[in-house]
C-alpha cells in the first residue's frame, strides 16, 4: 500500500497538485496498485510544489515538484527505490529549509490534514483551550500579556494591553473581530493558515472571546480567498458540532461568523474594517475612540490579525515564558516570514525575530530566480519600504526597521532583481494608493493623486534642475502623506516612494548627490 | 426592464433570510450577485426598504466596493495579478500581452461578451508568481504560452456556439 501525501492548499492546486492527485489515482488503479492520498495542508515550500510525500518508516518522503506527466516514472520509482527519482527529496522535515525554520504556529503545515480535528487534536491542537479555561479570564489576559506578543498585522501594538482594555470595557456585548482581509501583496501566511489549519484559528478566536468576555466573533476574509472562506465555514460548522462553540469552560457560548469583502484594499484598516462588517464604505474612523472601547457596533471590540490569534494557542499550551523566550529585544516570539517575488526558493519562514534579512533572502530565498542581481526587497507589503542589499544585514525586528525608516509589517518580502525599475515601482505605491483611499482624508486622497503626476512629469523631463525641483516637491509630498494622513493608508505609501527615492535614484534620472540631500 | 424583474424572487429570498442579521448589507448584496450575477438596479430600492437605508446609502456601499458589478459580468472574468510580487516576475508583460491579444484596456470587456479584464492586487499566489485567476480558480507560474492557451479557450467556446 503507498500511502501519499498532497497539498490542498490553494496555490499548490494553482500550479497543478490536483491534476498530480488525479493522475496518480488513475495511474494506480491502471496498475492495480492500491494508493491512499491524504490532502493536507501546504509545507509552505513553494518552489517544490507539487509536493508529493510518501509515508515511510523513517517518516515522510517528498517529491517534487511533481508534474502529471512524471507520475509513471513515480510510481516506477516508489514500487522499486524512492531515492533514486531524479525528482526525490529524502525525508521532508530534514530539507534544511524546513528544518532550520522555528514553527510555532505553522508545527501542523504539512502534516495534517485541514478540516480533521482528529488530526489537529493529535498534533496539540485544542490543548491551549484546555488550559486557557482553567485559568480566570485575568489569568488568560496576564500571560497574554506577559508573553510579549505584538500586533501581527504591521502595528506590532501589544496585544495583551488591548485584551486588558477589551476587558475591562463595561458593556453588555463585546465582539472579538479577526482580520483576515489579507490585502498586503507578497503576504500570504494569513491565506495558509486559514486553509491549511482553521481550528487554530478558531480556537485563538475562542480564547479571545472567554479572555475579554466577548461571546460573538466575526472573521472578515477577502473575497480573494475563496478557499479560505469555505474551508473556516465547514471548520466552524465541524468545531460547532464537536461543541467547541458551545460551552467553553465557563458556559460561554460563543458565535463565530465569516464575512467575506468586496475587494477594498482600505478594509485591511481595523476601522474600515469595522465600518464593512457593519454593512457600510469601508471608510476610515478617527481614532479616539479606539475599536477596543467603540468597535463593532460601537460596542468594546478586540481586533487583531489572523496570526497574532493563531498566536494565542500556544501561548497558552506552552506558558508565556515559552513564547517569550524566541526573538529579540522587544520582538517576541516568532514571525511567519513570507519570502515571494523574484527568488529562488519562494515560501513561509517561521523564524524567531532576530535573523537579519540577508539570511532570509540570500540563506533561505536562494537568491533571485532569475539569477540576476539582487536589487532591493520590499518588506512589510506594498507600504512597505523598499531596502537596497546594503541594508540587508539588518536584524528583522519592529524597532532595528524603523530605525531604518522601514517596517516589517506583516512579515512579507518581496525580492526584486536590478531589471526592476524602482521609478516606476514609486509611481506604482501612488497609483495604488490613489485607487484604493477610503477618500476620508486629504493627504492620502489628493496626495496620491498629485504623486503620480510629479513621479511622471519627474521621469519625463529632461532638465537636470527641473527634475531636482520635482524630486523635492516628491520628498514634501511624502512628508505630508506620511504625517499628514488619518491611517496608515496614506501615511506610509510614503515609504516605498521615498525608499526608492533615496536608495535608487538613478531610476528616477537623478544624480546620486541629490538624492543624498 | 422585464429580465431585471426575473431576478425580484431570488432578490426577496436573500432579504429574507439575511435582513435581520446585524450589518446584513454586504452579505447580502455578495448573495444576490452570486445568484444573478450582478446586483440590478432593481435590487437597490428592495434592499434599501428592507434594511431602512436610503437609496443612496445602498448605492454608495455597491459603488464603493470593486467586487460588485450592475451589468452582467462576460461569460468568463480575467483577473492578472498586479502587485509587486507579481510585477518583479513579468506581470506587466502579461498585462500587455493581455491587452494587445483582446485588444483591451485593463478594464475592458470583449465586444462578443466572452471575457472581461480586470487587475486585481494579490491573490496570495506570490510564492508562485505571475499568477491570475480565470472565473475563480487561480493560475500560478504563468508564462505567456500559458497565458495565451487560457485567453485561447475562454474565446474559442464563444466560436462553438
Amino acid at each position: 500500500m503507498l500511502n501519499l501525501c498532497i497539498p490542498c492548499d490553494s496555490l499548490a492546486r494553482a500550479v497543478g497538485a490536483d491534476l498530480v492527485a488525479e493522475a496518480l489515482v488513475q495511474e494506480a488503479a491502471r496498475r492495480q496498485v492500491p494508493l491512499t492520498i491524504k490532502r493536507t495542508s501546504a509545507r509552505g515550500m513553494y518552489w517544490l510544489e507539487p509536493l508529493v510525500e510518501l509515508e515511510s518508516s523513517e517518516g515522510r518522503l517528498g517529491f517534487g515538484p511533481v508534474m502529471p506527466e512524471d507520475v509513471p516514472g513515480l510510481l516506477d520509482a516508489l514500487a522499486t527505490n524512492p531515492d533514486a527519482h531524479p525528482l526525490a527529496l529524502g525525508p521532508v522535515e530534514a530539507i534544511p529549509y524546513l528544518h532550520t525554520q522555528q514553527r510555532l504556529l505553522f508545527a501542523r503545515a504539512g502534516i495534517t490534514r485541514p478540516l480533521s480535528l482528529d488530526d489537529y487534536h493529535a498534533n496539540g491542537g485544542f490543548e491551549g483551550l484546555r488550559k486557557a479555561a482553567l485559568l480566570s479570564a485575568d489569568e488568560v489576559v496576564s500571560a497574554v500579556l506577559d508573553s510579549g506578543l505584538r500586533g501581527r498585522g504591521g502595528a506590532a501594538f501589544p496585544a495583551g494591553i488591548k485584551w486588558r482594555t477589551v476587558r475591562q470595557a463595561q458593556a453588555t456585548q463585546k465582539y472579538v473581530v479577526c482580520n483576515a482581509d489579507e490585502g498586503d501583496s507578497g503576504t500570504f501566511a494569513d491565506r495558509m493558515l486559514m486553509e491549511g489549519d482553521p481550528f487554530l484559528l478558531i480556537e485563538g478566536m475562542i480564547i479571545a472571546g472567554l479572555a475579554v468576555g466577548a461571546s460573538h466573533g466575526y472573521i472578515y476574509v477577502r473575497s480573494e480567498y475563496p478557499d479560505a472562506v469555505r474551508v473556516l465555514n465547514e471548520a466552524i460548522l465541524l468545531a460547532r458540532e464537536a461543541g467547541y462553540l458551545d460551552v467553553a469552560g465557563n458556559g460561554l457560548a460563543f458565535h463565530l461568523e465569516v464575512r467575506v469583502g468586496a475587494g477594498a484594499y482600505i478594509c485591511g484598516e481595523e476601522t474600515a474594517l469595522l465600518e464593512s462588517l457593519e454593512g457600510k464604505r469601508g471608510i476610515v474612523r478617527a481614532k479616539p475612540p479606539l475599536p477596543a472601547l467603540e468597535g463593532l457596533f460601537g460596542l468594546p471590540t478586540l481586533v487583531h490579525n489572523v496570526l497574532t490569534l493563531a498566536s494565542v494557542p500556544v501561548i497558552m499550551a506552552r506558558g508565556a515564558a515559552f513564547y517569550r523566550d524566541f526573538g529579540m529585544g522587544r520582538s517576541l516570539g516568532t514571525l511567519p516570514f513570507q519570502l515571494a517575488g523574484n527568488v529562488r526558493h519562494a515560501g513561509l519562514v517561521e523564524r524567531a525575530f532576530g535573523l537579519t534579512l540577508r539570511e532570509l533572502v540570500e540563506g533561505y530565498g536562494g537568491g533571485t530566480a532569475s539569477g540576476r542581481p539582487v536589487k532591493a526587497a520590499q518588506v512589510g507589503g506594498p507600504l512597505g519600504a523598499w531596502v537596497p542589499p546594503a541594508q540587508f544585514d539588518t536584524p528583522l525586528d519592529y524597532e532595528a526597521f524603523a530605525a531604518l525608516g522601514a517596517m516589517l509589517g506583516h512579515g512579507g518580502v518581496v525580492v526584486a532583481d536590478d531589471s526592476l525599475n524602482m521609478a516606476s515601482m514609486a509611481r506604482f505605491a501612488l497609483q495604488f494608493c490613489a485607487e484604493e483611499s477610503c477618500g476620508k482624508c486629504t493627504p492620502c486622497r489628493i496626495g496620491s493623486t498629485r504623486g503620480v503626476e510629479v513621479v511622471d512629469k519627474l521621469i519625463a523631463s529632461t532638465d537636470p534642475a527641473y527634475r531636482q525641483s520635482q524630486a523635492g516637491l516628491l520628498r514634501d509630498l511624502c512628508d505630508t502623506m506620511q504625517y499628514g494622513s488619518l491611517c496608515a493608508m496614506g501615511g506610509m505609501t510614503a515609504y516605498p516612494v521615498s525608499s526608492a527615492l533615496k536608495h535608487f535614484p538613478a531610476d528616477f534620472g537623478l544624480a546620486t548627490t541629490e538624492a543624498a540631500q | 426592464m422585464p429580465d431585471e424583474l426575473n431576478h425580484l424572487p431570488l432578490i426577496q429570498r436573500v432579504l429574507a433570510r439575511e435582513k435581520a442579521n446585524p450589518g446584513a448589507l454586504l452579505p447580502i448584496l455578495h448573495a444576490i450577485q452570486a445568484g444573478a450575477g450582478y446586483i440590478p438596479d432593481s435590487a437597490i430600492a428592495e434592499i434599501a426598504h428592507a434594511l431602512n437605508l436610503s437609496l443612496a446609502e445602498v448605492h454608495g456601499v455597491i459603488s464603493f466596493y470593486h467586487d460588485f458589478r450592475t451589468t452582467p459580468p462576460a461569460r468568463h472574468t480575467l483577473r492578472l495579478c498586479r502587485a509587486e510580487s507579481c510585477q518583479s516576475r513579468g506581470a506587466e508583460a502579461l498585462a500587455a500581452q493581455l491587452r494587445e491579444q483582446l485588444g483591451l484596456d485593463d478594464h475592458g470587456t470583449c465586444a462578443d461578451g466572452s471575457v472581461s479584464l480586470r487587475p486585481v492586487y494579490c491573490l496570495g499566489a506570490c510564492a508562485c508568481s505571475p499568477a491570475l485567476e480565470l472565473d475563480g480558480q487561480v493560475h500560478a507560474r504563468l508564462t505567456p504560452e500559458r497565458l495565451q492557451a487560457l485567453v485561447q479557450s475562454c474565446r474559442e467556446e464563444v466560436k462553438a456556439c
